[in-house]
């Protein structure tokens, strides 16, 4: 019998991983993939201001990450529509600029706000499940709910848009739309993974469940209910696991384990597929 | 200005001027998120180092991080060829699994030692100038040393293979068939790209390094279409910028790694926004005067064809242009100012004609063959 704690953290990190892994296929198969690594650095300025303009609780702080982490996917889109920059560029340039942003404000709440008990810095950069409660269980679920809500509403233009966006454009259907939906859903995503999961390591939930399941499905739909499989898996064993190779004297970080899990999971799937040649 | 702050702006000067030749082959070449992936696998790469030499002091932990930006460069680069993974999805994979691994073996095995992982991330260059050192008699902080060195060897590269870069640059196949060993070049690239990271982040932190990177060449990029004032261009953006950054970080009395890399975000804004050729003004002022000078013409041919004709007094009536010509008053009246003043129109008891000048103009425009095959092809389409 696992103890209660366990059972709300592992329940939070398998949620986590479905909801990134059903999101992040999509950024893969756009080839966006690092889309999730610069919201998620992009999201610091966010929590800091949210910190800075009286948001104590924990919904103020993730709404914070939430605003600019569209923010800087709005930054990234217009400055890519009107120059001549490549995508790869405004993404890295973007996600420094404002993880700078967000390192100043810090630093200004550090210093300025009294009693600013703000979680360090080690906190937000590798999350900590271990500190998951109920009440972030059930704000996890509901927003993961309405993520999988949007994505069924939406299914249509969206899985035309994933498959080919040329054809989807010729359609009449707003390919701007569709990725600016997208590039909402990811926020949220990754929002809800920041504080058990942290910035560094988010990154690869996004990526690493679409990758491993691509190696089994061609078929869209299976593909994300797959990854979204894989990710919540990954939730689980990496949760798991930390809890068991740790004891008293050694903790073993949870957030690390479940990135080393799902990434062990694409290796394997890599391995099979370049085995049976397909 | 005390001499321990102009050494902090002599270090994050230097780190500047060392990051601009890499940040602009990375630029060019599309790979500004394998920077972003080298700088955050440099953790892992100290920490391995560290079990082997077992001292927090040591040369061999940077020779360590920058082997680990090279190896995480030979992991992209293998599962790209599999075929089965995207550029941007290895990249996704690798570092993270590479940086979990380094904090992992933290937790395990460093408990005892104080490897700040914020300083890792963050940098520094506060503190770059309590370690001296000795060179030619002078006394220097050390980091500013190492970065200076780290410049001379990328500007000794770029100098070397400059033909080569240029080529790989512009035409990696063509490069190939050459037999310039792109391979070969690409590695080297990546090894500076991989010593300017883990030489600089001691002064502005992994993340960054990413900001000097990638920001100062595109600002630059946005100011010139040729190489070789690219790399100056994007030098000279971003030395300033990390001296400005500085003192105002000694004024407001906050971090430097913040302050300065929010200031390379605004000095692109700014350049994004003015920039004389490429930037939002000149874009819009140019789509403005395009649609005018388009409506001109048009305005002058809707003219020509009503020359002399009896619909003329309806057609070309002052009062009438904007319904006919399905434009706003404020836009027709402009527009025939405009005309009158180049002499192209006269206006009398409120109907326009045109002058000979104008008639040419518009004869002229009828004749040019873009312009006619344009106002035919309605007419081919519905055919077909």
């Amino acid at each position: 019998m696992i103890d209660p704690t366990l059972q709300t953290v592992t329940l939070g990190t398998a949620a986590i991983g479905a909801v990134a892994g059903l999101v992040g296929t999509f950024a893969v198969v756009r080839r966006q993939s690092l889309q999730g690594d610069a919201i998620s650095h992009a999201a610091l300025p966010g929590v800091s201001l949210a910190f800075l303009l009286g948001g104590r609780s924990v919904d103020m702080i993730l709404l914070g990450a939430a605003v600019t982490g569209l923010l800087a996917m709005l930054t990234v889109s217009v400055i890519v529509r009107n120059s001549r920059l490549s995508f790869d560029v405004v993404l890295g340039g973007v996600l420094a600029v404002y993880f700078g942003l967000g390192v100043t404000l810090l630093e200004y709440v550090k210093r300025n706000v009294s009693g600013a008990t703000l979680h360090g810095l080690d906190r937000y950069l590798f999350g900590q499940a271990a500190m998951m409660r109920n009440d972030d269980l059930e704000a996890i679920l509901a927003l993961g709910g309405v993520i999988i809500v949007v994505l069924l509403l939406f299914w249509k233009p969206i899985q035309l848009v994933a498959f080919d966006a040329d054809f989807a454009h010729t359609l009449g259907f707003s390919v701007r739309r569709v990725d600016a939906l997208l590039a909402a859903l990811l926020v949220a995503a990754v929002v809800i993974g920041l504080q058990a999961i942290g910035v560094v390591l988010m990154s690869a939930l996004i990526v690493a469940p679409a990758v491993a399941a691509r190696q089994w499905t061609s078929r869209l739909a299976t593909l994300v209910v797959l990854a979204a499989c894989l990710g919540a898996l990954a939730g689980v064993g990496g949760t798991l696991l930390s809890h068991w190779l740790s004891d008293d004297s050694l903790r073993i970080p949870t957030g690390p384990t479940i990135v080393l899990v799902v990434t062990a999971m694409v290796a394997i799937s890599l391995i099979l597929n370049l085995r049976s040649g397909r | 200005m005390s001499r321990p702050e102009l050494e902090t702006i002599g270090v994050m000067a230097a780190m500047a001027a060392a990051c601009s030749l890499p940040g602009v082959l990375l630029v060019l070449r599309r790979m500004v998120l394998v920077g972003d992936a080298i700088s955050h696998v440099l953790l892992p790469g100290i920490v391995i180092a560290y079990f082997f030499v077992n001292d927090a002091a040591s040369p061999f932990l940077l020779l360590g991080a920058a082997l680990s930006g090279v190896v995480t460069v030979a992991l992209v680069e293998v599962l790209q060829r599999s075929r089965l993974i995207k550029e941007d999805a290895a990249i996704g994979l690798v570092f993270p699994a590479m940086f979990s691994i380094g904090v992992i073996l933290v937790s395990m095995n460093l408990r005892n030692v104080h490897l700040d992982v914020d300083r890792v991330l963050l940098g520094s260059a506060e503190l770059a100038c309590i370690n001296p050192t000795e060179v030619f008699g002078w006394s220097l902080p050390r980091a500013m040393v190492v970065l200076l060195a780290i410049t001379l060897i990328n500007l000794v590269f770029l100098l070397l293979f400059l033909k080569e870069l240029q080529l790989v640059i512009f035409d990696a196949a063509l490069a190939a068939s050459f037999g310039f060993m792109p391979f070969l070049l690409h590695y080297a690239m990546m090894t500076i790209v991989s010593l300017t990271t883990v030489a600089a982040f001691e002064a502005v932190g992994s993340v960054l390094v990413l900001a000097f990177f990638a920001v100062p060449v595109a600002t630059a990029r946005l100011l010139t279409h040729r190489l070789l004032p690219l790399f100056g261009l994007s030098a000279i953006v971003g030395i300033v910028t990390a001296i400005g950054g500085t003192m105002l970080a000694f004024q407001l009395d906050t971090t430097i790694a913040g302050t300065t890399t929010t200031l390379l975000g605004l000095v692109f804004c700014v350049v994004f926004c003015f920039a004389p050729d490429s930037g939002l003004v000149a874009q819009y002022l140019r789509r403005r005067q395009q649609v005018r000078s388009l409506h001109e013409t048009m305005l002058l041919i809707h003219l020509l064809t009503h020359e002399k004709t009896p619909a003329e007094i309806d057609e070309a009536s002052e009062g009438n242009l904007p319904r006919h010509l399905a434009w706003t008053a404020t836009h027709v009246n402009a527009l025939v100012s405009d005309a009158k003043s180049k002499g192209l129109i006269i206006v009398q008891n409120g109907i326009c004609r045109l002058t000979d000048s104008g008639r040419r103009s518009a004869q002229q425009s009828i004749r040019t063959p873009g312009f006619v095959s344009i106002t035919d092809r309605p007419g081919k389409s519905r055919d077909s």
